[in-house]
């Protein structure tokens, strides 16, 4: 398979350039330029530009797993929306620069990452536009260790054509793939400290109602993980009704995700050291980037309406790839 | 956790099968009401269910030697799927196809696969499943119902209660006792086949809350039942009972039980031209979209030779969440418009199913249960 082939070296990777120390340090205001250097050296930037413009073709459904290995590390540098953007530039032409780049979907919401971007691709609702994030004010949230910005004023630079319909559907599949990659990574040590955690003398999780809520935090964190895959099986040009499916089913669940791995945590899990936060924080926060459940569930759900088919028959037809 | 759960595709072979019972469907039902369609897999047709044998649709997964048609689990999604779907009334052949059917071909000896799965396969042979008991519901270990060691087979004393479809099977496989005693829990337990018509068997059947029966009593007085009875190995009924709720688990029929009712409001809103409901189909949308998916990832676990029962439990968990809220949320849209009339149909399959919607999470396994199954496939116990 593709994919274990190229996850395993993928995650490797990102162990090394983005340990969680790092990662702390980045979010705390501390230069991300060696970290980037390690994942632009190893080349899997190109993943998804095509063969003939030096890239290695993959599709989006290749890169979904390592896209949830990002979310899974909390990796504090917009890497896969750098990777579409690569992908997006290379195809018209435009000359790639080299450092970190964001897509920008809208302009009126803070921007996750903007503040360890270069560049954005803007979404100008006529063209995508490539511009430095410096010419657009970047300005820090206030939210503790966010790094996320409000960008504003009309980006000035090199312009592309606008997919049908724009930007962000794919945007929203990349951040349904993180939040997978972080669910998944929550239930692992949600049900690690579970294990290991002694009350009232034996271990929490042997305790029925502990059981029942990690077992409903499981099937989200699948549910999450296969709403992202789907998003992502049409490729780059992602239909905005599987990424409004992907981003609905991840966006929802984020928060009862975020919910249920602080509540078996306790205390410890609201600290700052401990590095539960670096995860659901970040859940939160692609919840909202792009479009939250509600805004995608409008897109869906109008163009649900819009057709007389059965659901089973409608569903097949607008969201899941049949060969 | 649970990483070979992944997106899979229906592959399109399969898919070929869709058509053709697509049409067969439409043949057979558009004369049966909205509210009667609701009733999914408890629909009771068995000039349909035999009509679905001879057009080659059932036994889809069993081998050609038995009158099955060798497919995999992918072409019984796509049948199945379409069945739910628009509400075809499959309860007749349901159980004998989904799982006695399997059961017999994996544990079964060849008399019994000879006896039985053609039959099943021509939707001629109904059967049941006798688990649970007054006194053994979740606990399914706990069960007394007893069939002990004659010079000539076996005599069966006891009582099931809750059996689907009891009252209109040919057979039941049972989960009884054969040595030792309930304390024993899972060792000493064995199924059964039991011919209904034999003498000293009694069906009773219980009206539940929406008028239906769809269950039954059994009784068992001095049932006598030849050698042959047993399927697969004393004392191992318990893994083997596992092992076929698995089949009973990972199906579409955990997504699709209220599908007629979420059709038929979709129709209502369409036709009212109203969208103020607008996110809300779009959140029950990509809810039964993520659920096929999650569902035929399941399925593509059993194409791989595996018993996903961990991986089942969350699909069904998942799906009878998402068919219990329909009718929940649906109720409250219409009601919170007085003044647009609902339609006749539409307001009793609602009711329909708002009534019935308890079972979706009884049925094969309560929500409790199947959660205690998942953490304990996450290692929690």
């Amino acid at each position: 398979m593709v994919m274990n082939e190229l996850l395993e070296p993928f995650d490797r990777m990102l162990e090394a350039a983005a340990p969680v120390a790092l990662v702390r340090a980045v979010e705390g205001g501390g230069s991300a330029a060696s970290m980037w250097q390690e994942i632009a050296g190893s080349g899997f930037l190109d993943a998804l530009v095509a063969e003939e413009h030096g890239g290695a073709g993959l599709s989006l459904a290749d890169m979904e797993p390592l896209l949830e290995a990002l979310g899974g590390r909390a990796v504090p540098l917009p890497v896969a929306e750098t990777m579409v953007a690569r992908a997006l530039l290379a195809d018209a032409g435009v000359a790639v620069p080299s450092g970190p780049i964001v897509l920008v979907t809208a302009m009126a919401q803070p921007v996750p990452n903007a503040l360890v971007a270069e560049h954005g691709l803007v979404d100008t609702g006529r063209a995508l536009v490539l511009c430095p994030v410096a010419d657009l004010a970047p300005a820090p949230t206030g939210v503790f260790h966010s790094l996320a910005a409000r960008l504003s004023g009309q980006p000035q630079g090199p312009s592309l054509a606008r997919l049908a319909g724009g930007l962000r559907p794919v945007a929203a599949v990349l951040r349904s793939a993180l939040i997978a990659g972080a669910a998944a990574r929550l239930c692992d040590l949600t049900t690690a400290y579970a294990s290991d955690r002694i009350q009232f003398g034996k271990a929490i999780g042997r305790q029925q109602s502990l059981q029942q809520m990690l077992a409903v935090m499981a099937e989200d964190m699948i549910a999450c993980r296969i709403a992202a895959q789907l998003g992502a099986a049409h490729g780059t040009g992602v239909s905005a009704l599987a990424a409004a499916t992907a981003k609905i089913t991840t966006s929802s669940a984020a928060p009862r995700i975020a919910a249920t791995a602080h509540a078996v945590h306790g205390a410890i899990g609201i600290s700052e050291e401990y590095d539960l936060q670096l995860l659901t924080r970040r859940l939160h926060e692609w919840r909202m980037a792009d479009g939250s459940e509600t805004y995608w569930s409008e897109v869906l759900g109008q163009a649900r309406l819009g057709d007389a088919q059965a659901s089973v028959d409608w569903v097949r037809q607008a969201v899941f790839v049949e060969q | 956790m649970f990483d070979s759960l992944t997106l899979a595709t229906l592959p399109p072979a399969d898919e070929t099968l869709r058509p053709a019972v697509r049409a067969f469907i439409d043949e057979h039902i558009t004369a049966i009401p909205m509210d009667r369609r609701a009733r999914s897999w408890l629909g009771f047709s068995a000039e349909f269910s035999r009509a679905l044998g001879a057009a080659g649709f059932l036994g889809l997964t069993l081998p050609k030697a038995y009158g099955g048609h060798g497919m995999g689990p992918f072409a019984r999604f796509v049948v199945v799927e379409e069945l739910l779907s628009a509400g075809a009334p499959v309860a007749a052949h349901w159980i004998a196809d989904r799982q006695s059917a399997p059961l017999l071909l994996n544990f079964g000896t060849e008399a019994q696969r000879l006896k039985h799965i053609p039959a099943i396969c021509r939707g001629e042979q109904l059967f049941c499943i006798g688990m649970s008991e007054p006194g053994s519901g979740s606990d399914l270990a706990s069960v007394r119902t007893r069939a002990d060691r004659t010079g000539r087979g076996w005599v069966v004393n006891g009582q099931k209660i809750w059996t689907t479809n009891a009252m209109h099977s040919d057979y039941m496989i049972a989960l009884l006792r054969t040595s030792g005693t309930p304390a024993d829990r899972q060792t000493g337990l064995s199924q059964l086949i039991i011919d209904l018509k034999a003498p000293g068997v009694t069906v009773r059947p219980i009206v539940d809350l929406t008028g239906d029966a769809h269950f039954a009593e059994v009784f068992f007085e001095n049932v006598e039942l030849g050698e042959d009875a047993l399927v697969g190995n004393e004392g191992e009924g318990w893994k083997q009972v596992v092992a076929e709720l698995a089949f009973e688990r990972s199906g579409p029929e955990r997504i699709y039980s209220s599908a007629v009712l979420l059709d038929a409001w979709l129709r209502h809103l369409q036709a009212v031209n109203r969208t103020d409901a607008t996110a809300l189909v779009g959140r029950l949308t990509a809810e039964l979209t993520t659920l096929r998916a999650m569902s035929i990832a399941c399925t593509a676990r059993l194409v791989a030779g595996e018993s996903p029962v961990v991986e089942a439990s969350i699909v069904k968990d998942r799906g009878t969440s998402f068919e219990q809220e329909l009718p929940v949320v649906i109720a409250d849209d219409l009601a919170a418009h007085p003044e647009e009339p609902v339609g006749d149909d539409l307001y009793r399959t609602l009711l329909y199913v708002t009534h019935i919607a308890p079972s979706f999470s009884l049925r094969g396994g309560t929500r409790e249960i199947l959660r205690g199954i998942i953490a304990r496939g996450m290692g929690l116990r």
